[in-house]
């Protein structure tokens, strides 16, 4: 198993939580790493290279952002944040700092290891995107820009499909409207988020089996969206 | 009499009366016909054997009049400390208020109840008379000894100066007297008296003399100890009356006699009054003084008006209660009030006028007599030797009404007009028609002119008609005697006419005076009922005061710890800044009126009256008018009083109301308190309940579980942790939505993204139920925070799964509206409480009664907080067919 080479620094002060977690990732094969406060977390990371942080937002000597900062300055490595369900705000400042994906405490196993995988997946992968995406009955091949269900060809526009790209190549993971904005649309129309809306509205009316019970096409409210396939 | 009913009102009021006593210290009179038959002498010799006793008392104040035999008696009693007071240039020693309300003894001994303070003295006293420091005392509940001589009595004022022929100034109401606990009679036969004054045991020897030959006079003397001990024994045979009352025998229900004095502006009225006094205390009946102002009178200067604002107080200082009416006739006013009021008997001066006279216009008197029916008429016959002690009046000087010489000219014009008629008429008609156009004209000038100007066209009338008209022409003699008639009656009706329009308008103006005051006080009493908070309703009534009474007016709230203060507000015009503010409390302190032309301090220059109702006393209400007298007219103190009436009931009005909501809203506070107990003791216990067993057991037992059996506690672990994790969140999100600390993070939002969200996030809960969507594919995107609706939905569906039976569907639909969006959200469930509908969106309010299920009701109140925190509401209603109805609305707009 290729999981076992996988070493996450997991980056928490509660001592509990951080039993906790540390069980189900050995469980999962995972090799752990432990700091307590900020600047362990950043000796560590910087020391032992690891293949993933998981980084609490709340530590006592400084918050998990100046981590993520900190480290985003040398590294791509993929990093998840827990956090409180009340900070968004903070939440979204993680992302917006480099953070790739964020878990909600109190969370359950299989979606800390869902999140965990996702982003592992997606360092593996580097930027390269799977040409072919599978969601629902449809079939989206990005390369040729074809798309097909059941019941025959479907009609992506161009903004649609550059989306959806966006959308891939974090498979499994949070995109911001302000990243999908500014990856489709151009730095100069970051604000313009009603566009954003309908376009991903026009996107599950088309893809999704059930548009108005999304499956793959996920909305994290206030944040952004979310491709799950495969999973 | 079939059967002894006594009045319960008047039970109560003696119950009352009684009550207050008890409160009250016990007022002792030492009582003498006059000076010298040793009532401070027996005074003190009563305070010694206390003291011997051990009684707290104390001497406030003794006048010792240099006798040795007094002052040999001081010693060895405590006395308090004088004030020096300083007056027109001499320092005098006066008894210290103060100081006997500090001390507190249990019996003050404070001579000459009925001395005047120094009004003017620096510094002033609190009171003008003495009488007044020792009721002050007695309302402190310090039990006062005090001496008084029998012509001091307000009463018998009159009466000691007829037998002396001296005038005493200083005196005291008949009520003290009457009230008073105990009284002693010092009782000295006049030949022992004249005895003691001759060996210089009374006045200091240079003044004996005089004294004896004035006033120590045996005559005198039988005279005055008479009247004393009469008054003594009146006043016991009032106590015994009362005592009938207290024992509910009898006659206590009868019909009493009320006595009306009718008194006018002249100097008649005092006497007139002092014996209604007299009378209704014969009768023991109630009093009332009335002043008929008419037409008449008004044109009395304002110095003979002012008299009767003397004579009011005095009647009201001998316990009458005081009317002014007004109306065209005296004797019309008095009978119509004496029947409205039931009166028994009727007191008014004598007529003085004779002869001729009377005969032809009859006095009010006569009037009265000739009318009277169910009621008797006593009339009072004036002395004319008693010398008063008048007392000198200070009065603003007189202005002059300026006299309005166009109207005299224009009443010439009417001559002249009259004249030009009367020239075209004159070789048509006979004079005797042509003297009609001469009426007509003075007709008009009185009716438009006024009295002295239809005089002047009557009298130019007539010159003109006979110069112009009479033969021989042109010239003033006349030749026939018979146009004098119509001279005279020319000029008579003339005048008869002028002096009925002159009424007529006087009567008016009165009239039209006191309706204008009566709207004011409307328009105080509805502008306060608009308002909202005391000190708003402070500032109505100053600028209403302000208006009414052309003054500078200011009310006084107390702070938190009930010491008045000034406004905190900006002044506003009309206010004035330098109330008394020691006044003032003394004012709210006792409940009492004080300042300009008050009984207390009557020298300051601004009137304090206090805003109270029977339990609390409110502010105090300063008035400091422009004319000084005014505010001493019986009629405006009453209006004063009515304004300040008013305005405390308004704000005692505002002050149930504010207190009404701060306990509403604390037992808000308190009932959310102990829902969040009784919640916090089920929905956390329970699960916790749940997971310390569960884990218990694994750690305990593992071993001996099977797999299923472990994976099942496991799981019964992790879900009871979401349930409190949940319940925590909610709680948290709603203290902060309280706290004021959400701040909404509004972007543009599809509400298919959001309904999506939310129905992945209940996805579990709603896993057996069907959900039907109807949401439009045109509808405006919403501007809101996307995680609060999402928790809406979330919120409302998860209710859906909680409360609705398995297999039964729930709707969402949505409708643009203008600028909003409004959202139904219906399930097929049991429906919603009916009587709870509203209160469902509370804190903590259920559906169903505690149960199974989890939760402790916080859903629907974040739900109503989120959609008002987006300017929306939510409401709740049955779904026709059955099921509960959720409707609210969101904003398609970015709010402005």
């Amino acid at each position: 198993m290729t999981q076992a080479m996988h070493q996450i620094l997991v980056i928490e002060d509660d001592a509990s939580i951080r039993g906790v977690v540390r069980v189900l990732l050995q469980a999962e094969h995972y090799r752990v790493i432990e700091a307590e406060t900020a600047a362990r977390a950043e000796v560590e990371a910087a020391s032992h290279k690891p293949d993933l942080l998981l980084v609490d937002l709340g530590l006592p000597d400084g918050d998990g952002l100046k981590v993520i900062r900190k480290v985003r300055e040398y590294s791509p490595v993929p990093i998840v944040v827990l956090s409180a369900r009340t900070m968004e705000a903070q939440k979204i400042a993680a992302l917006d700092a480099g953070a790739d994906d964020y878990v909600t405490k109190p969370f359950s196993a299989p979606e800390l290891l869902a999140r965990v995988r996702a982003a592992l997946r997606r360092s593996a992968r580097g930027s390269e995107q799977p040409p072919v995406l599978q969601i629902g009955q449809s079939v989206v091949d990005l390369n040729r820009r074809e798309a097909r269900n059941q019941d025959g060809e479907l009609h992506l526009t161009p903004l649609e499909y550059r989306v959806l790209e966006s959308l891939a190549r974090q498979a499994g993971m949070i995109v911001t409207a302000q990243q999908l904005l500014r990856e489709v649309w151009g730095p100069g129309r970051f604000d313009d988020t009603r566009a954003l809306r309908v376009c991903l509205k026009n996107l599950r009316q088309k893809l999704e089996p059930d548009p108005s019970r999304p499956r793959y096409i996920v909305t994290e409210a206030g944040l952004g969206y979310r491709l799950r396939n495969g999973e | 009499m079939t059967e002894a009913r006594p009045d319960p009102d008047q039970l109560l009021a003696t119950v009352k009366a009684e009550e207050a006593r008890s409160r009250r210290g016990k007022l002792r009179i030492f009582f003498g016909a006059s000076a010298g038959v040793g009532k401070t002498y027996s005074m003190l010799e009563a305070a010694r054997n206390m003291q011997a006793s051990g009684v707290d008392i104390v001497v406030g104040y003794v006048e010792p009049h240099g006798r040795v035999e007094t002052e040999r008696l001081l010693e060895g009693l405590e006395q308090l400390p004088t004030i020096a007071v300083s007056y027109r240039g001499t320092i005098r020693r006066e008894f210290d208020l103060d100081a006997g309300l500090k001390r507190h003894p249990a019996i003050l001994v404070v001579d000459e109840l009925a001395h005047s303070n120094l009004i003017e003295g620096d510094p002033p006293p609190r009171h003008a008379k003495r009488w007044q420091d020792i009721e002050e005392l007695l309302g402190q509940g310090i039990t006062v000894w005090t001496t008084v001589n029998v012509q001091h009595i307000e009463s018998l004022n009159d009466l000691v100066a007829q037998i002396t022929g001296v005038r005493q100034r200083e005196t005291m109401p008949d009520r003290i007297f009457d009230e008073a606990d105990e009284i002693e009679l010092i009782d000295l036969p006049p030949d022992d008296l004249i005895t003691r004054l001759k060996a210089g045991k009374v006045y200091v020897p240079e003044q004996v003399a005089t004294a004896i030959e004035r006033f120590f006079r045996k005559s005198n003397l039988i005279a005055l100890r008479e009247l004393a001990l009469r008054r003594v024994a009146d006043r016991v045979d009032a106590a015994a009356r009362a005592s009938v009352v207290a024992d509910r025998t009898s006659r206590a229900w009868l019909a009493r006699d009320r006595v009306l004095v009718a008194i006018g502006p002249d100097a008649q009225a005092e006497q007139v009054v002092r014996a209604g006094k007299r009378i209704a205390d014969g009768l023991d009946a109630q009093w009332t003084v009335v002043y008929v102002e008419t037409p008449d009178l008004l044109r009395l200067s304002a110095t003979e008006r002012n008299r009767r604002i003397d004579l009011l107080r005095l009647a009201e200082s001998l316990g009458a209660e005081t009317v002014t009416l007004d109306g065209p006739s005296a004797a019309q006013v008095l009978l119509e009030y004496a029947r409205t009021r039931n009166a028994t008997r009727l007191v008014i001066g004598a007529p003085k006028r004779r002869g001729l006279r009377a005969w032809l216009r009859p006095s009010t008197t006569t009037e009265i007599v000739r009318k009277a029916q169910a009621f008797d008429v006593i009339t009072i016959s004036a002395t004319e030797d008693v010398k008063h002690g008048e007392q000198s009046v200070t009065t603003a000087p007189e202005t002059a009404v300026p006299v309005k010489w166009e109207r005299y000219a224009w009443a010439l014009a009417t001559t002249a007009v009259c004249t030009a008629v009367a020239a075209a008429m004159y070789p048509y008609f006979e004079p005797t028609n042509i003297v009609m156009a001469y009426v007509l004209g003075s007709t008009i000038a009185g009716v438009k002119f006024g009295r002295g100007p239809a005089i002047v066209a009557a009298v130019a009338n007539v010159f003109a008609f006979d110069f112009c008209f009479v033969p021989p022409r042109f010239t003033f003699s006349v030749a026939d005697f018979q146009y004098i008639v119509t001279f005279v009656v020319m000029l008579a009706v003339t005048m008869v006419i002028a002096n009925l329009m002159a009424s007529v308008r006087q009567q008016t103006r009165v009239a039209g005076a006191r309706e204008r005051r009566t709207a004011l006080l409307y328009a105080m009493s509805r502008e306060l009922a608009a308002t909202r908070g005391v000190s708003s309703m402070a500032r109505v009534a100053v600028r209403h005061v302000t208006e009414v009474f052309d003054c500078k007016a200011v009310v006084l709230l107390p702070d938190e710890n009930g010491r008045l203060r000034y406004p905190r507000e900006a002044p506003i015009e009309g206010s004035f800044p330098k109330a008394d503010l020691s006044i003032a409390q003394w004012v709210v302190d006792h409940g009492k009126r004080a300042g300009l032309g008050s009984d207390t301090l009557p020298a300051a220059p601004a009137l304090y009256v206090p805003l109270s109702d029977e339990h609390q006393r409110l502010g105090v209400l300063a008035v400091m008018p422009e004319n000084r007298r005014r505010v001493q007219l019986p009629e405006q103190r009453h209006l004063l009083e009515t304004f300040a009436g008013q305005l405390g009931l308004a704000m005692e009005r505002a002050r149930l109301q504010e207190q009404a909501e701060a306990a509403l809203v604390a037992a808000e506070t308190e009932s959310l308190r102990n829902t969040l107990l009784a919640s916090i003791s089920h929905d956390l216990r329970t699960p916790l309940a749940v997971i310390a067993g569960a884990s218990s057991t694994l750690v305990e037992h593992a071993r001996d579980l099977g797999e299923e059996a472990r994976t099942a506690l496991a799981r019964s672990i992790e879900t009871k942790a979401r349930d409190m994790s949940e319940l925590v969140s909610n709680v948290l999100d709603l203290m902060r939505f309280e706290a004021g600390q959400i701040v909404l993070r509004r972007d543009w939002e599809t509400l298919d993204d959001l309904v999506g969200s939310a129905l992945s996030r209940v996805e579990d809960r709603l896993r057996s139920h069907r959900v039907d969507l109807d949401l439009p594919a045109d509808l405006p995107p919403l501007h809101v925070d996307a995680n609060l609706v999402v928790q809406t939905f979330a919120n409302l569906l998860d209710n859906v799964g909680k409360y609705t039976p398995a297999g039964t569907a729930v709707r969402i639909a949505a409708r643009a509206e203008d600028e909003t969006v409004r959202i139904t959200v219906e399930d097929e469930g049991p429906g919603l409480p009916r009587a709870e509908r509203e209160r469902l969106f509370d804190k903590f309010q259920r559906g169903q009664d505690e149960g199974t299920v989890v939760g402790a009701g916080l859903g629907l109140a974040i739900c109503r907080a989120i959609v008002r925190a987006h300017g929306g509401d939510i409401v709740a209603s049955d779904r026709p067919g059955g099921g509960a109805r959720f409707q609210f609305t969101l904003p398609t707009r970015e709010p402005a």
